[in-house]
């Protein structure tokens, strides 16, 4: 590393990886955190303390459901006195307009909302959970008569693509500020159900073109951001905007990640916040600084045009499927991996009907 | 946007001063934005009172720089703004 690391802008907390859903699209990783290694309340106050001292400006509330933790309320109140703008990743389920009430007091910035599918039928089968569509659509009311900002985050794959211009009406009909259409990415448990959510080269053709359109329709009113299929791009995404750079990940066990899926990176040493000063881990730390910057990278990314633009793409990505962290992400067209990739993708697209869902339960 | 329009910073929208970049960020859903000099003195005014107009002649005051030019770079800057979800109109 030439140039020190700059602070990071945002942190992931992690507060529990037990969820309620059992979607097959989870991107954590298989082996998931017992609740009782789970870090205290007063751990977790100490960790937003730090990070706001490190420079981290949002804070991320995820699990796992973090509604699961009975003490989500105290611990918005602790990132709120920490000066942190604060924002609840949420399938809904665990809330009530008490709940609801109390994290409105306590400060809560933002609400970002899965949506499995725009029936309770699809949704319910997605999330493995009968009954949680009609309990996110009350919360989702909830929220607006609270007035908290929402953003629906609409996971899309093969068997809910084609609804997608019915789920950016849901997002106007909520009053859904944001609109995030994430295809899903293939990390974690989610590579177990790889054939059965890879959605098909003309539904990403059409989802595109419907995204296209609804950005310029809806200017103003709604803001879309779309996540592209990445098997289906040329080039890979800015994983984590290039490692150790902007975010880091705090798992719910107090182990810090550079990102969520790092954990399946072998030889990689991380850190945890019961051990360590944050401070250290994101400046010192050996996971952080493996593939911080441009050293580490092979040739055919150091010198590459797109270098600075994804930074050689996602390290776990390669990892999964090449079996090679510090090789190019196989998505990119230069890459002597995408042979690897494209054979997957040719296999996902064999089946005319798509496999059964292995749930994470 | 026009001039008669009334700016204003929603709720989930704040500004804010980094204390570890020593610099006014604008805090919003899922996005930070860093404000220069002109940012700042523009949304200070965007106070969900003032049209784009008021704010405009206020600036031209304060900084006694020519209104016409003024204006349509505020407009432009709110617009840009208003297309990331940072602020809203206030509907007449």
């Amino acid at each position: 590393m030439c140039a020190a690391p700059n602070p990071p802008m945002a942190m992931l907390a992690e507060l529990t990886h037990r969820c309620p859903l059992a979607c097959p699209y989870c991107s954590n990783p298989t082996e998931l955190a017992a609740k009782e290694t789970e870090l205290s309340t007063e751990t977790w106050a100490d960790v937003f303390r730090q990070a706001a001292d490190l420079g981290v400006l949002q804070l991320h509330l995820s699990g796992g459901e973090p509604a699961s933790r009975s003490d989500l309320v105290e611990l918005v109140i602790a990132a709120r006195e920490a000066g942190l703008y604060t924002n609840l990743i949420t399938s809904g389920i665990g809330l009530n307009e008490r709940r609801l009430r109390a994290l409105d007091d306590a400060g809560l910035d933002h609400v970002q909302l899965s949506l499995q599918g725009i029936t309770a039928e699809m949704a319910d089968r997605i999330g493995g959970y009968t009954g949680g569509f009609k309990r996110k659509m009350h919360v989702a009311e909830l929220i607006d008569q609270i007035g908290f900002p929402l953003t629906l985050n609409a996971v899309m794959h093969r068997e809910n693509l084609d609804d997608l211009p019915a789920t950016i009406e849901m997002a106007l009909r909520l009053n859904a500020r944001r609109i995030e259409i994430a295809c899903v990415q293939f990390q974690g448990w989610a590579l177990t159900n790889r054939a059965a959510l890879q959605p098909r080269a003309e539904q990403v053709v059409e989802a595109k073109r419907t995204v296209a359109e609804a950005v310029e329709r809806l200017r103003g009113q709604l803001v879309i951001d779309f996540v592209p299929p990445d098997y289906y791009s040329d080039y890979p995404k800015a994983c984590m905007n290039g490692w150790g750079s902007t975010g880091l990940n705090v798992s719910p066990d107090g182990t810090v990640l550079p990102c969520h899926a790092a954990a399946i990176i072998p030889g990689l040493e991380f850190d945890q916040v019961q051990a360590r000063p944050l401070r250290d881990i994101w400046y010192d730390g050996p996971a952080f600084n493996a593939f911080r910057g441009t050293d580490w990278m092979p040739e055919l990314c150091q010198g590459c045009e797109r270098r600075d633009i994804d930074f050689g793409g996602c390290r776990c990505q390669a990892m999964a499927i090449l079996g090679d962290a510090t090789a190019p992400d196989p998505v990119c067209r230069k890459s002597p991996g995408r042979a690897t990739l494209d054979a997957l993708l040719a296999e996902d697209r064999q089946g005319v009907e798509a496999p059964e869902y292995v749930y994470r339960r | 946007m026009q001039a008669e329009d009334v700016p204003l910073l929603p709720r989930g929208v704040r500004c804010h001063f980094d204390t570890v970049r020593k610099v006014d960020v604008l805090l919003g859903p899922e996005r930070v934005l860093m404000l220069d000099q002109i940012g700042l003195a523009i949304l200070q005014r965007t106070d969900g009172e003032a049209s784009i107009a008021q704010i405009s002649d206020d600036l031209a005051q304060t900084y006694e720089a020519e209104r016409e030019v003024i204006e349509p770079d505020v407009i432009a800057y709110l617009q840009d703004l208003r297309e990331r979800g940072f602020v809203h109109v206030r509907s007449a």
